[in-house]
Order: C-alpha cells, then sequence, then structure tokens
C-alpha cells in the first residue's frame, strides 16, 4: 500500500519526466525555461516527500532538507530571471526568438522595426 | 493509506502540468504554470512544509509568474515562426524514451526509499536551543547551514548583476523596464494604492514571525517586492537608475553585513559563521534585519530587469 509521501514522491517522477520531454522537444526559449521550471519543480517535489518521510522530534517533516529547499527555490528563480533576461536580449538584438542559427527574423518582425531595441531610447 | 484529496490534488498538478507544457499559446501555457505553482503550494502545505510552501507560492509561482508573463508578451510576435521549428518524430521518441526512462528511475528509487527514513530532526532538535530561535527552518537556515544562506544572498546579488550586465552598451546605468503609463483612475492604479499598504504589513508580519513561526526573510522580502512592482506596472512610481550610489549600497549591505557577522564569528568563536554562547539569537536577528531590505530590493530589481533606458543628454 502507497502512502502519502510516495503518491507525492511518484507525482515528482512523473513532472520530471514530463518536463524533461517538452525541453528538449519544445523549440520556443521560453518554452524551455517553463520546462526547465517543471522540471525543477518535480525535483524540489521529490526531496519535499522525502523530507516528510524523515518526520521526527515532533515536527510534520526534516527541517534540513526542507530549509534547503527553500534555498534551492532561490536559487531556481535566480537562474530562470537570467535565463529571461538573456532571451529578451537575443530578441532585442535579432527580432527573433530562435535557437536556430539558420532562422531569418519573421517577417512581422522585419515589418515592425521599432521592436528592435533603439541604443539611444531616452528616458520619458 | 493514500487520501482522495491528495490523490485529487496529485491528478490536478499533473494535469496543469501537462497543459503548461502543450498549449499552442504560450501565454496560455505561462498562465498554466502559475496554477501550477499555486497547487504546488497546497502539496507543500500537505507535506507539512509550510515555509516551503510559502516560498513556493510567493517566489517560485508569483515572481517567477510575472516575470514569464512581461516576457511572454514581448516574445508574442515571434511565436508564428518558433512553432515551424518542430523537431522530426526521431528526436520525438528519442525524447520520450529518454524522459520515460528518467521517470522509471524515478519512481523505482520512490518505491525503494529506505524504512525507516533517516532523518535530521533530532539532531535539529537536540541543538536548536542553542540558536534561541522557535522555527527549526530559521535554525537550519542561519545557525547551522548558515554558510549556505550566505551563498544564496551573494547568488541573488550575483543574478541581479547578471541581469544589469545584459543592457547594451549605450543604456548601462539606466532605468530597468519600459515606463508605464495607465489609467490613473483604472482599476490597476486603484488597487496599486490600496494594496501596498496591506501588502508591506503582511510582508513585515511573514518576516518578523520567521523566528519562531513558518515564515522569514525570503518570503517577506517576496511579498514587499512584488508590492514595490505593482507601484511600477501602475505607473504610480518609476523604477531607479541603477547607477545610483545610493541603490547599490543597499543592494549590497545586507550580503555585506553577513559576511561581517561571519568573520566576528571567526574571531569570537573560532569558526566563521560561528555565533558566539549566548549571542546567537541576537546575531541572527541582526543578519535577518539587514538582509530583508536588501533581498526585496534586488528581487524586485530582477523581476523589473535590464536597464532599457538612459538619462536624456
Amino acid at each position: 500500500m502507497i502512502d502519502g509521501a510516495t503518491l507525492f514522491g511518484l507525482c515528482a517522477a512523473v513532472l520530471v519526466g514530463l518536463g524533461l520531454y517538452a525541453l528538449i522537444v519544445n523549440p520556443q526559449p521560453l518554452r524551455k525555461i517553463v520546462a526547465f521550471n517543471v522540471v525543477g519543480s518535480g525535483v524540489f517535489l521529490l526531496f519535499g516527500a522525502i523530507a516528510y518521510r524523515g518526520a521526527a522530534a515532533g515536527w510534520g517533516g526534516d527541517p534540513l532538507p526542507q530549509a534547503l529547499l527553500i534555498t534551492g527555490l532561490v536559487v531556481a528563480f535566480c537562474a530562470s530571471a537570467l535565463a529571461l533576461a538573456v532571451l529578451l536580449r537575443l530578441f532585442d538584438e535579432t527580432g527573433s526568438a530562435t535557437l536556430d542559427p539558420e532562422a531569418e527574423p519573421t517577417a512581422e518582425a522585419n515589418a515592425e522595426p521599432a521592436a528592435k531595441l533603439d541604443p539611444d531610447r531616452l528616458e520619458g | 493509506m493514500i487520501e482522495a484529496f491528495d490523490l485529487g490534488l496529485v491528478l490536478l498538478i499533473l494535469g496543469l502540468a501537462v497543459w503548461t507544457l502543450v498549449a499552442r499559446d504560450t501565454f496560455a501555457a505561462v498562465a498554466g504554470f502559475v496554477a501550477y505553482g499555486l497547487l504546488l503550494a497546497l502539496a507543500w502545505v500537505r507535506l507539512r512544509g509550510i515555509d516551503v510552501a510559502l516560498t513556493e507560492a510567493a517566489l517560485g509561482t508569483g515572481l517567477t509568474g510575472a516575470m514569464l508573463i512581461g516576457a511572454a508578451t514581448r516574445l508574442r510576435r515571434t511565436e508564428g515562426q518558433a512553432r515551424k521549428q518542430h523537431p522530426g518524430l526521431v528526436i520525438r521518441v528519442l525524447a520520450g524514451l529518454l524522459a520515460a526512462c528518467v521517470t522509471v528511475a524515478l519512481a523505482v528509487a520512490v518505491l525503494a526509499l529506505p524504512d525507516p527514513a533517516p532523518t535530521l530532526a533530532h539532531e535539529t532538535a537536540e541543538n536548536m536551543a542553542a540558536t534561541g530561535v522557535g522555527n527549526p527552518i530559521t535554525a537550519v537556515l542561519l545557525a547551522f547551514r548558515s554558510m549556505d544562506t550566505l551563498l544564496e544572498a551573494i547568488v541573488v546579488l550575483f543574478a541581479l548583476v547578471g541581469v544589469w550586465s545584459l543592457a547594451p552598451d549605450s543604456l548601462w546605468g539606466g532605468r530597468p523596464g519600459r515606463r508605464h503609463r495607465v489609467d490613473p483612475d483604472g482599476i490597476l492604479a486603484y488597487l496599486a494604492r490600496i494594496l501596498p499598504p496591506i501588502g508591506i504589513i503582511v510582508g513585515t508580519y511573514i518576516f518578523w514571525i520567521g523566528a519562531d513561526s513558518p515564515g522569514g526573510k525570503f518570503q517577506g522580502a517576496t511579498l514587499l517586492a512584488a508590492m514595490w512592482l505593482l507601484v511600477v506596472m501602475a505607473g504610480l512610481a518609476d523604477t531607479p537608475r541603477t547607477v545610483s550610489t545610493v541603490l547599490r549600497v543597499a543592494l549590497v549591505a545586507g550580503p555585506l553585513i553577513f559576511i561581517g557577522v561571519g568573520a566576528y564569528g571567526a574571531a569570537v568563536a573560532g569558526a566563521f559563521l560561528g555565533f558566539p554562547d549566548g549571542l546567537a539569537k541576537l546575531l541572527i536577528k541582526l543578519v535577518e534585519w539587514a538582509l530583508f531590505p536588501s533581498l526585496a530590493l534586488t528581487l524586485a530589481l530582477i523581476v523589473a530587469g535590464a536597464p532599457e533606458r538612459r538619462r536624456p543628454e
């Protein structure tokens, strides 16, 4: 018979698999960042299920892995922020958001060059 | 035994994860990710990780979601082109096989976890009295594993440096993000006036009780950052120039004081970040108070992004 911790652990295993598949298959960088976050949340949830199994001393879970999870969530946020900033700079420079080096900017992107970064953009 | 609530929650989480990953429209996918994150926070409550649930809801879902929605809006025009680049059948089958193998390996590992589970809860409980704090998570974060927390605070700062560094040379030192102009009588401007006082009190409270109850500086700082971002998005305030010395001092003050406390420990208690007897709680409080405003500022500016406007000549 499986208990709550095992159920969430199995859920985490499926999340990691789903996220990994989307990370490889989806060509859009933004979707890859989202998929990477799903993989990350799966890893965290697995760790959380293990922390829950370690409940002792009157607490609902083992506080040590839980504290490390908070550190992990903050670092994952930082990594996502940096990835998004790189992606937005790529878009500003090239007018497209693709990892394909052969790809030409879209017709829509060419039609609207104002979207490209204006190096002299002033405050206002 | 599995409770029906847990089973339903897991099914909803998996369903939303699939939606987030396969939805055609990126904006819809990101919205799905936010809902998914909130359900995950519920899962953390079920796993008795209230501190983790707060962090997941505020940082993993709230701030990350805000950044993703902003990016999805700006990249909307690239959607059509990107969809044409879907990989071939072979890649998809191989990716599916790899993902299935990873899932099966993890599931086998979950089912084979040792019983009774190893735990450090007893050690934490035995040594917690020396720290003077009542929340075991805070004791771990700021006493037993304080080196992790110091490095984490520095990682957050470095992430901001990384984001700023992505500005083109001509915009270096300028203001992050675009100037938001919204209807001053609209609902956004209204909420941006009504919510921040409440949010600031709630955020400060979550920080304040963190020593003895679930909560702490990261969760509280995230709420404060969100309130400031709301005011900026409603056009009631502008982002600061990143060249500002006052701003930069405020950003590094928290980690620097943390390092100073560590050095004090090295001099007095014989180890970097060691706390002398009787002073542990005072020093933990000092570090928390120093980190709280710096973290709120750093997190908010990370979400605001790279400088995009420079000073007029």
